[in-house]
């Protein structure tokens, strides 16, 4: 669907060159949901810029839907854009007009007759949920409003690809969780491919099947999310995967439990998959005679399946201990006791 | 009463060179406002990272409005008086005016009109590239819609220099009540005349700036 060759863009500035793309490759295919994720700066905004051709890279070929959109004319870059568009992270709706009437307006550019403007705009407002918000103005909405309009808006030339650029770093928890849901009903109900950018792994974790991590304007990981949640290689990666996966206290909170119980062990569990699913917990306890607290939990769901980390302090016999850290092995659960010393 | 307290005031005459001044401001303003918005919107289209970005263009179109924003009015009017001539073959009477008061508003306009675009939301003008909009689609739809209110409000102050303009233009034989002021109120001694021909221009500026006003805060849905 998409598809970028050694893809470079340099800025010149005041200050020197600066290469915000750095030879970029990737592959995103059709009806999947594409995210890169990076740090401000990583060169994540120019990148989604370059697929529709807001930026021009430097060098190197960038093909969208079979058209190679580096070299073609202004004219012919205009059509691309109606069936590639884009949300933003400030929404960026004309404050001028309503939302019935921001909706139409990129139906107003692609020269669409008034009659059909007006029910194509019906049918999205009830697609995003804004039904009796038409004759609204933005400044009326709420932000998560204010994105469903921009969700409509740039869904209403009926687009193959939809580029969302960090579409909810704006909005509160509850709201982003809302606009994903419906970003993922879109692309299922539609089959349209998305490509977000956010430097949130949440995001990441919640909606997407594939992902890229961008930091200095290279692509240093890209794969499955479950595989990077499973199995991060990078030290970024790393980072942005246990943004979800360990809240910062759990360090603190080990310590403490090491200096209360100095005869337990604290294992770290790590669930792929399928084995979230099994009742390993209630299964240890009822073979083996040891006393087993929970110190940590945490399930994330991603797009391909689930991915945990349990953190558990088991006390008991030395020799019970061993057998039960090798029962949970068993299970194909990956084990790593943290208070080995 | 209103006799004894204007006693030399001709009635019909200052009516008269009300209507004057009112022709004058209006069909200035008109006039200003064209070519005040396309000279801003050359400024502003022509500057750095926007669709007709062209340095000596800018520049230039930057160096005529400043030239001629700097001129004094009065000084502007005396220059035109050639030009006047040359395009209408007169320099006498209201319609005389029109070049010196469109040349001398027109560039201060823009400024008032670049300002304006330039608070445009740059992500709004991106969105629309976003959606494959031309530059056309952009001024039309996007560009002066979104500045709607600053526009108002810039020809708004731009019309009430003007009725000043009017009344400076009197030097040339424009006529209106600047003319009336000067020719039958200062020269001849009647200050009367001057007095009521200035209550005229108050209450004409009053209403400008509350239609002015009015019209902003109705088309401001932000």
């Amino acid at each position: 669907m998409i598809s970028l060759k050694d893809v470079s863009k340099k800025f010149k500035t005041k200050l020197g060159t600066i290469i915000a793309v750095d030879d970029v490759n990737l592959d995103i295919k059709q009806g999947e949901i594409f995210g890169i994720i990076g740090y401000s700066g990583a060169g994540k905004s120019t990148m989604i810029r370059l697929l529709n051709g807001l930026e021009k890279p430097t060098a190197g070929q960038i093909i969208v839907n079979g058209k190679e959109i580096t070299s073609i004319n202004e004219e012919k870059l205009r059509q691309v854009r109606h069936k590639v568009s884009m949300i933003f992270q400030h929404f960026n709706l004309l404050w001028s007009r309503t939302v019935a009437e921001n909706i139409a307006f990129p139906l107003e550019i692609a020269g669409v007759p008034k009659d059909q403007r007006v029910a194509r705009v019906n049918e999205l407002i009830e697609l995003v949920g804004l039904e009796g918000r038409g004759d609204y103005y933005p400044s009326q909405l709420s932000g998560g409003q204010k994105q469903r309009v921009g969700i409509a808006r740039a869904l209403a030339n009926r687009p193959e690809v939809l580029l969302c650029d960090e579409a909810t770093s704006a909005l509160d928890p509850e709201t982003t969780d809302a606009i994903l849901d419906l970003l993922v009903s879109i692309n299922e109900k539609l089959g349209l491919t998305i490509v977000l950018i956010t430097h949130e792994m949440q995001v990441i974790q919640k909606i997407c099947n594939r992902v890229a991590v961008m930091e200095g304007g290279r692509v240093v990981e890209e794969g499955d999310v479950l595989e990077v949640f499973q199995n991060p290689q990078q030290p970024i990666t790393k980072r942005f995967v246990s943004q979800v996966s360990e809240p910062t206290q759990t360090m603190q909170t080990i310590q403490n439990l090491v200096d209360i119980y100095p005869n337990g062990k604290l294992i770290k569990l790590t669930f792929v998959g399928e084995q979230t699913e099994q009742p390993i917990l209630s299964r240890l306890i009822k073979q083996f005679e040891l006393e087993v607290n929970i110190v940590q939990g945490n399930i994330s769901h991603t797009k391909s399946g689930a991915f945990g980390t349990l953190i558990l302090q088991i006390d008991g016999d030395a020799l019970a201990v061993d057998e039960a850290i090798r029962f949970i092995h068993e299970q194909k659960v990956s084990t790593e006791v943290i208070n080995n010393d | 009463m209103i006799n004894t307290l204007f006693p030399n005031v001709d009635w019909p005459k200052m009516w008269e060179a009300a209507l004057e001044t009112l022709y004058m401001t209006a069909v200035s303003t008109i006039l200003t406002a064209i070519f005040g918005l396309a000279l801003g919107l050359i400024l502003f289209l022509t500057s750095p990272h926007q669709a007709w970005a062209n340095k000596l263009a800018n520049w230039l179109t930057g160096a005529i409005v400043n030239i001629f924003r700097s001129i004094p009015f009065i000084i502007l009017i005396i220059l035109l008086i050639p030009f006047t001539k040359l395009l209408l073959d007169t320099i006498r009477g209201p319609n005389a005016a029109f070049p010196a008061l469109v040349i001398g508003a027109a560039p201060f306009y823009a400024r008032m009109v670049l300002i304006g675009l330039r608070e445009i939301d740059k992500g709004v003008l991106e969105a629309a590239r976003s959606m494959g909009a031309k530059t056309s689609t952009i001024i039309w739809k996007v560009l002066l819609p979104e500045s709607l209110p600053a526009l108002v409000s810039g020809i708004t102050v731009t019309c009430i220099s003007l009725v000043g303009y009017t009344a400076m233009a009197g030097i040339i034989g424009a006529g209106g009540l600047g003319t009336l002021a000067f020719l039958d109120g200062f020269q001849r001694n009647r200050t009367d005349v001057t007095l009521m021909a200035t209550i005229l221009i108050l209450i004409l500026v009053f209403i400008i700036q509350w239609i002015g006003d009015m019209v902003t805060t109705k088309i401001d849905k932000r």
